[in-house]
């Protein structure tokens, strides 16, 4: 099967924005699109799922709340209860409040950490890997489109170029 | 298309930028060399803090006996500093979270160097408590860890504890923050960077960040749920820290006032050292586009709302205090006793500078003056800081029993710590300053429609929009001003390449070359470039003619090697 791809270019987020919606209308495959910043709605319009971070959080969340209920659980009311002036730490329940601070910090921590960790290891971002935008110009100011060949590969160069690319370049996918 | 905000709103982006402009103004500094003036202020602040190693190796070999700590006043300077710096590392998740969530398209110039500044001042504070530990081999006695004293734990219901874990999980929920907004912008100092080992270090420090559409969904997404937890977090680091005196039976200290004061005066000293740092930084490295009248304003009201509720709470605690009755309440850092005892100077410096001086920013002149800014900014500086040793010290002077008042003074190790950390924050700032892209270039360029002069301008007056990559309005420009020269130039560059002559030869479609676009290829036609044969014939001389025509993308017909490809093309 060939497998070759056509890089497209563009130097304007709303003329990309545009491009994706015509290219999808032309029921083309869009691999990916590279971006300098975040363009508002090109998820959409790319038809691609929402994220499920804040979910993944969340959870991360119930899981820092709960590890923090076991510790000081096991801390302060199980392994060594102390009287500490005057308010004796026999009863988790009776104790709380003054477990409400270190409750709130380890449910944060928990949630943000482990939802960033996510995020790196998800969009597999991490240190020494090798960045994989094909065009430097995609972090300055150029956007650039990824779309599969199918089918005749002059009919896509001149619907891309119709909807406004500045640059066309087929390339071999390995 | 969607990128439309009221006419009212001031444009937060000045300089007529395009996307690429942004690009070019923050990787500027990075690229460039440091030159004098950044050197001298390294090199003191390099100083200062080498001053405070010497004195902190100096405490842990001797022990704290070497601070001016005597057994009443048994809190001074260390934990003033500490709560000063904290304080100060409040603007910064305030401003990249909070204001985040409010949508305040203002924060993305600043929030950056903001984090920055968090995360160095949080550095600084942290280091007190832990050399005031004396023994700082000791300090993991903090952790709930198993440790040699058998299973003897730390006690949860202590507020310094909570300080432990409020202070660690918020210095390392900023840094992951703060780096997460990074790693785009690292990428674009990396596809930028022509030297080798300057690639290899900005491609580590990106993580490999390639832009895709999905990992910009996740981005925002992390961005917007890290806002959220950073919201709550900011507020409950500086509710601990007052914790650590509310919770105590010291009068002045045991104060239900303490906690939403003391978050609204660390906000209020956190952007007064915002202003303090990005004022000088604007000039220095150039961002007066992007740091603009607009952001100091809006620091300078949030400082007025903050300020005021400081000053309310001083008020309140004046009045409670001596509404009471309790004779113990004559003496505490707000009352007439310290008003008018060993400490009156302590008392009116904190009632001038945080009370009295921002209030001239109701003065809508000053608020928007850049000087008058970093004079009141600087004020606040040192009016917060007194807010701290008024607090610890001259209620600590006073207490209970008046057969032990007594009264501080610094020794030179004291003052020592503090000069060095000053010195160990500016030097972290320097260094950021010169290497990390300062400005959230990434989000920037996403208000950039929205919110940039130019685009502004263009939908007031109804002319067409600014288009990306090519400054027609500069180019315009310089087609009026510098006509004759321009012609002179053209004519020059025209010699070395050969006239086209429309009766023999054909243009070429030179859009095909790599690099030239559409608006570029009108421009060369303008020149009288027509053919791959007159671009092929270009060497390093017409380059720099040809943008000195241009007046766009320097270095950029040299870099694609358009010759090259011309030359490639015609045959």
């Amino acid at each position: 099967m060939s497998s070759k791809v056509i890089h497209a270019l563009y130097n304007d987020d709303d003329v990309l924005m545009k491009a994706v919606k015509e290219v999808r209308a032309a029921h083309h495959h869009i691999e990916e699109v590279y971006t300098p910043f975040p363009v508002h709605g090109l998820d959409k319009a790319m038809g691609i799922a929402p994220t499920r971070m804040g979910i993944t959080s969340f959870m991360f969340g119930v899981l820092g709340l709960g590890f923090a209920v076991w510790f000081l659980n096991l801390i302060m009311i199980q392994d060594w209860p102390q009287n500490i002036g005057g308010k004796p730490s026999f009863s988790f329940a009776e104790n709380m409040p003054a477990f409400v601070p270190i409750l709130f910090e380890m449910t944060v921590f928990f949630s943000a950490h482990l939802m960033v960790i996510t995020f790196y290891m998800r969009s597999k971002i991490w240190p020494f890997r090798k960045a994989e935008n094909p065009d430097p110009r995609t972090t300055d100011d150029h956007f650039l489109m990824e779309v599969a060949v199918e089918g005749s590969e002059k009919e896509l160069t001149s619907l891309l170029k119709g909807t406004g690319a500045i640059e066309i370049n087929v390339k071999e996918k390995h | 298309m969607g990128h439309y905000e009221a006419p009212i709103r001031e444009a937060i982006i000045t300089g007529d930028k395009s996307y690429h402009d942004i690009s070019v103004d923050v990787a500027a500094p990075i690229e460039g060399k440091a030159n004098k003036n950044w050197w001298i202020a390294f090199s003191i602040a390099l100083l200062a803090f080498l001053w405070g190693v010497g004195a902190i190796a100096y405490t842990i070999g001797t022990g704290i006996g070497v601070w001016g700590l005597n057994n009443k006043i048994n809190w001074a300077w260390d934990i003033t500093n500490f709560v000063w710096w904290v304080g100060i590392g409040h603007a910064g998740t305030l401003i990249s979270a909070v204001l985040l969530l409010f949508r305040q398209k203002w924060r993305m110039g600043i929030n950056r160097s903001a984090e920055a500044m968090t995360i160095f001042a949080v550095v600084q504070a942290g280091l007190f408590p832990l050399i005031h530990m004396g023994r700082i081999w000791d300090g993991f006695y903090v952790l709930p860890i198993p440790n040699q004293l058998g299973s003897l734990w730390v006690n949860f219901n202590s507020p310094l504890l909570w300080d432990v874990f409020a202070i660690s999980t918020y210095l390392s929920v900023s840094l992951v923050f703060w780096w997460t907004g990074l790693l785009p912008d690292f990428a674009m100092i990396r596809d930028r960077a022509t030297k080798p080992f300057q690639k290899k270090i900005y491609s580590l420090l990106s993580f490999g960040w390639s832009g895709r559409a999905k990992d910009w969904q996740r981005f925002e997404e992390v961005s917007l749920v890290l806002a959220g937890l950073a919201t709550p977090l900011v507020l409950s680091v500086h509710t601990i820290v007052s914790f650590d005196f509310a919770t105590s039976v010291i009068p002045g200290w045991h104060s239900t006032v303490y906690p939403p004061y003391f978050v609204a005066g660390a906000v209020f000293s956190g952007f007064a050292m915002v202003q303090t740092l990005l004022l000088i930084m604007r000039k220095v490295s150039n961002l007066e586009h992007y740091i603009t009248r607009v952001h100091i304003e809006n620091m300078n009201k949030v400082i007025l709302v903050t300020g005021g509720i400081v000053t309310v709470a001083y008020l309140s605690e004046l009045f409670v205090g001596w509404y009471t009755g309790s004779s113990y309440e004559d003496f505490v850092y707000l009352s007439v006793g310290a008003a008018t005892g060993p400490y009156w100077w302590a008392f009116w410096s904190l009632i001038i500078c945080n009370a009295v001086i921002p209030q001239f920013f109701w003065i809508k002149k000053i608020r928007r003056n850049y000087i008058w800014t970093f004079i009141i900014a600087i004020f606040i500086n040192i009016g917060m800081w007194f807010e701290r040793f008024d607090i610890i010290v001259i209620n600590l002077s006073r207490g209970h029993l008046p057969s032990t008042w007594t009264q501080f003074s610094p020794t030179f190790v004291d003052i020592g710590i503090f000069i060095g950390t000053l010195g160990f924050f500016f030097v972290l700032f320097l260094l950021y300053a010169r290497t990390f892209p300062v400005i959230a270039q990434a989000e920037v360029k996403s208000i950039l429609k929205s919110s940039g002069n130019n685009y502004k301008r263009a939908r007031d007056t109804g002319e067409s929009l600014p288009k990306q990559t090519v400054k027609i309005r500069e180019k315009v420009e310089i087609i009026e001003e510098v006509a004759d020269d321009k012609d002179a130039q053209a004519s020059n560059l025209l010699e070395s390449l050969g006239e086209f002559d429309a009766s023999t030869d054909k243009a070429d479609d030179l859009k095909k070359v790599k690099g030239i676009g559409p608006v570029m290829e009108k421009t060369l036609n303008q020149i009288g470039i027509y053919t791959f044969a007159q671009v092929g014939k270009m060497t390093k001389k017409e380059y720099d003619l040809l943008d000195s025509i241009t007046g766009s993308f320097p270095g950029r017909a040299e870099r694609d090697d358009w010759a090259g490809q011309a030359n490639k093309l015609k045959s």
